[in-house]
């Protein structure tokens, strides 16, 4: 039996911020996973008044709270609407640590995070074993989209899942560190784990751009995770050690910006380095937070930085037809929505058009998609049909786990619809 | 606790999945938008057809089991908190809109229909349905219906309660009641609707909800006045109505609700002026102009400082995302905000406002008014932290003077809010214990089990009932 009061003590801390929710429950209006189950305990209102109850200690029920708190995409939508500004994501991720660390990381998890991603040189060769031997496992099943699905019964069941990459991202270009040209800037690359093992092709293209800006670029060697995985399952130990780990590295390189073009990976340094990684030095946080002030998703420091776009097209141009799909972590996380869509725009045979509720969540939601497929499909297919219904040949969006889900989504439906990071298709336009 | 055998029969009715017993489901029932203690349900039970929700009211009738009713949980007297032991019913898997009828101009919707969704829907034909309470974009049509929800639009459009033109029903004993129809005129039986409509779910659990819609009107302007003396805007707000203009909203905002505002959306709105006047006139494009002119005039005699008339729809929105954006500014100064209706005649407007004022000064709290001035429905919210019981004590003791002022004036406890629990101990004060008992009569020949949420409104049954 857990001691429930030592656990009320641990909850209480987040009280102050529990309190700013009023119950309105506005956040009903903009919570996908809601919006599938109409369950008050999927709503950010119902989880707070659970983390509330914990702390009143009104109930004894850690692991049903938990259970409760993974329903979650952590896509933000709740607390860009919040009325009263509760600070949603900061709590459920103290609250996942809180509760984690007082039950347990499930051992799977502990070994994936501490085993494997807390240890970025393994976790690599690993991963390449992965992709050699992958073929045995799943077979292709859309050209186009480059899904694949399993050959045989397992946890995968009827996904369509994009492979790894033959030759991940960080094999093709190791130390990367070029000079600064034309723009006299110098930024570092973080790649993330997504582009380099699956979307090595995104990294590439960012690269190219960078060169013909005449931005020098440098990625550091041995560069990790950002963390999020372990910190959205509440294992703050790995994400200490992966923010520590990271920061190091980028410290050294002395750059002028840090750009990303994961809008996971940009939101979690930007926000959540300085505010969750613990057990840090004064200099360490100093620095920490000079990172994250230095970090832009890559479609921001081209326009804001580099003055990319800007100028209107004409409209109704001949053209390939591009829709754009809002990461949640770039738009309600960092309020990044204009940039993306003017470096489509910088590609002048892309023609774009909006989708319906663009910034509605895609349902990936990072490991919720593992826990929660059923959910998580059903939010997924309400993007797919508003994508479908654009008539674009090509989705893009600023996130690889946006385009994992959605290459799911449309693959499934049999769609004949490319699935793209907006950066592909300027990069397209300086070939 | 619940028997085992009775909680078998709702998963035959309604299927595992709509049958919450998990203590953290529940849990997650226990409370409303009202600043009141949580009670948590002893099961929830979510029915997705008409039918199984009389199935579910005839199942707690025989095991008499009270029972609550919740659409979106916004309610702000605490309509939705369970009763101890008993259950709640969900509507929000009731959510179809199963007419909209451009002839006749009415619809037919299902209880959980979500308020905005449906505004949407009937806009989307031309039409207009008007009731927009400030929850509309989770609240449901049930839940406006039970509460007879008001809005912004009060003023000239009215409320929820004038544009229901029939309702079925579920009696407490799952037997389905029907009254209205889809006509414009029906004597037809008792008005059971007027009845049924703002009854809180104590009289009755709706299946199906017959609303009136108007044709959307062909233009509508939007005007900001700014005074430097609260009685000049209050004044304003008394001569636009006597010179017969009929604002579709007519919203106040204090100076200290500017200022929070100002601060949390940098809109650019004077933080000097001690009070905004937010008016918005529509209807035929000639007389919406008309209309706007005469109120500007008569806000400039009356001393305004300064008056912006919204040229086109972006700065039309501007002036009402600045009203909407008043609560949120509000509730982040401090943990717990409490949100006052009390409502006044609006030629009280003026004297009200003052009260307000005073009982802020008188009991050290700070509170901001902002409203519908128009129909004398103001939003005294006294910002405070309810872990602090030393001021949650002034803040009850506040909150009884403000009802005592509102009364004196000929007002009324609740403009939109409902009774619920929070207010039904004043109700004798606006009434008469007669009016109590002739109410309780009502409920207990419709409910003489007492199970449909007991003790909202009128408190306790005056007789003890047998469950």
């Amino acid at each position: 039996m857990y001691d429930m009061k030592k656990l009320a003590g641990l909850v209480k801390e987040l009280e102050d911020q529990l309190v700013v929710c009023m119950r309105c429950g506005m956040c009903q209006a903009v919570c996908p996973v809601f919006a599938e189950t109409g369950r008050e305990a999927d709503v950010a209102r119902g989880k707070l008044a659970l983390l509330e109850g914990l702390a009143q200690e009104m109930f004894q029920d850690p692991e049903g709270v938990n259970d409760r708190l993974g329903r979650c995409l952590l896509c933000g939508s709740c607390a860009a609407n919040c009325p009263s500004g509760v600070n949603v994501m900061d709590i459920f991720l103290k609250a996942r640590a809180i509760l984690t660390g007082y039950m347990g990381l499930h051992p799977l998890k502990k070994a994936i995070f501490r085993g494997m991603l807390a240890r970025p040189e393994f976790f690599d060769r690993l991963m390449e074993w992965g992709s050699k031997l992958q073929g045995i496992f799943v077979k292709p099943v859309d050209d186009l989209l480059g899904t694949s699905c399993a050959r045989f019964v397992s946890p995968l069941l009827d996904r369509h899942f994009k492979a790894l990459a033959p030759v991940p991202f960080h094999k093709s270009n190791g130390r990367v560190n070029t000079p600064s040209g034309a723009s006299g800037l110098r930024v570092g690359f973080f790649v993330g784990c997504v582009i380099d093992k699956v979307f090595p092709w995104v990294g590439e293209a960012v690269l190219r751009v960078m060169e013909h800006h005449g931005v020098g670029v440098v990625i550091p060697k041995d560069w990790g995770c950002c963390g999020i995985p372990a910190l959205s399952s509440g294992d703050s130990q790995t994400f200490n050690r992966l923010v520590r780990h990271n920061a190091r590295r980028f410290l050294s390189a002395r750059v002028d910006y840090i750009v990303t073009a994961c809008a996971t990976c940009t939101s979690t340094i930007r926000k959540l380095w300085p505010t969750l990684a613990e057990d840090l030095s004064a200099e360490e946080w100093e620095q920490v937070k000079g990172i994250a002030e230095k970090t832009l998703d890559v479609g921001q420091f081209l326009v804001d930085i580099l003055h990319l776009g800007g100028q209107e097209k004409e409209s109704a141009r001949e053209g390939v037809g591009v829709t754009y799909h809002d990461p949640c972590h770039l738009k309600k996380s960092l309020g990044i929505a204009a940039q993306p869509r003017e470096v489509i725009k910088a590609n002048p045979s892309a023609v774009l058009r909006e989708m319906a509720e663009p910034d509605r969540c895609c349902g990936c939601g990072g490991s919720f998609n593992l826990q929660h497929y059923d959910i998580s499909a059903a939010i997924g297919r309400r993007k797919r049909d508003d994508i479908a219904r654009t008539g674009c040949s090509v989705v893009a969006t600023g996130c690889p786990a946006c385009m994992l889900q959605i290459s799911d989504m449309l693959s499934q439906a049999g769609d004949r619809v490319q699935v793209k990071h907006f950066i592909e298709i300027y990069a397209e336009s300086l070939a | 606790m619940i028997q085992k055998a009775l909680i078998r029969e709702f998963e035959n009715v309604l299927g595992k999945d709509g049958v919450f017993l998990n203590e953290a489901d529940r849990l997650t029932y226990s409370y409303d938008a009202a600043v009141l203690p949580p009670v948590v349900p002893a099961v929830v039970l979510r029915p997705t057809s008409r039918e199984t929700l009389g199935k579910t009211v005839r199942l707690c009738y025989e095991n008499g089991l009270p029972l609550t009713v919740r659409g979106a949980g916004t309610n702000l007297s605490g309509g939705t908190i369970p009763l101890p032991g008993g259950a709640v019913i969900l509507t929000n898997g009731l959510d179809k809109i199963l007419e909209i009828n451009e002839g006749d101009l009415y619809a037919v919707v299902e209880p959980g229909v979500v308020t905005a969704r449906f505004a949407a829907a009937v806009e989307a034909k031309g039409l207009f349905y008007p009731p927009d309470p400030g929850s509309q974009a989770v609240s449901t049509l049930g839940g406006n219906v039970a509460e007879n929800a008001g809005g912004l639009r009060g003023l000239r459009y009215g409320v929820t309660r004038d544009y229901v033109m029939a309702l079925e029903f579920f009696d407490s004993a799952g037997e389905p009641i029907k009254t209205g129809a889809r006509t414009v005129k029906c004597v037809t039986g008792y008005n059971l609707g007027g009845l049924l409509v703002g009854s809180e779910g104590t009289l009755g659990v709706f299946s199906e909800i017959t609303l009136k819609l108007i044709p959307a009107p062909a233009a509508r302007k939007a005007m900001m006045a700014v005074f430097d003396d609260v009685n000049k805007a209050s004044e304003s707000v008394s001569s636009i109505i006597a010179n017969r203009i009929v604002p579709v909203t007519l919203e106040f905002m204090d100076n200290f609700t500017i200022r929070a505002v100002e601060d949390f959306s940098h809109a650019g709105l004077p933080t000097d002026a001690a009070a905004l006047l937010l008016v918005e006139v529509d209807g035929h494009p000639a007389q919406v102009e008309e209309d706007a002119a005469k109120v500007e005039s008569i806000c400039r005699r009356l001393g305004a400082m300064k008056i912006r008339v919204a040229q086109d729809a972006q700065e039309r929105e501007k002036v009402w995302a600045a009203r909407r954006a008043a609560l949120s500014a509000l509730s982040r100064l401090k943990p717990t905000v409490v949100l006052e209706d009390a409502t006044v005649p609006r030629s009280r407007i003026p004297e009200m406002m003052r009260a307000v004022e005073e009982i802020g000064r008188k009991f050290r709290l700070t509170i901001g008014t902002f409203g519908h001035a128009g129909d004398g429905n103001l939003h005294p919210t006294i910002l405070t932290d309810r872990r602090d019981k030393e001021e949650w004590h002034r803040v009850e003791q506040a909150i009884d003077v403000i009802f005592e002022k509102a009364l004196a004036m000929g007002g009324t406890l609740s403009g939109e809010h409902g009774i619920g629990i929070a207010k039904s101990r004043y109700l004798q004060q606006e009434t008469t214990r007669g009016t109590i008992l002739y109410s309780k009569r009502i409920k207990e020949a419709l409910d003489p089990k007492n199970i449909l949420n007991p003790g909202k409104i009128i408190g306790v049954p005056s007789v003890e009932q047998a469950a």
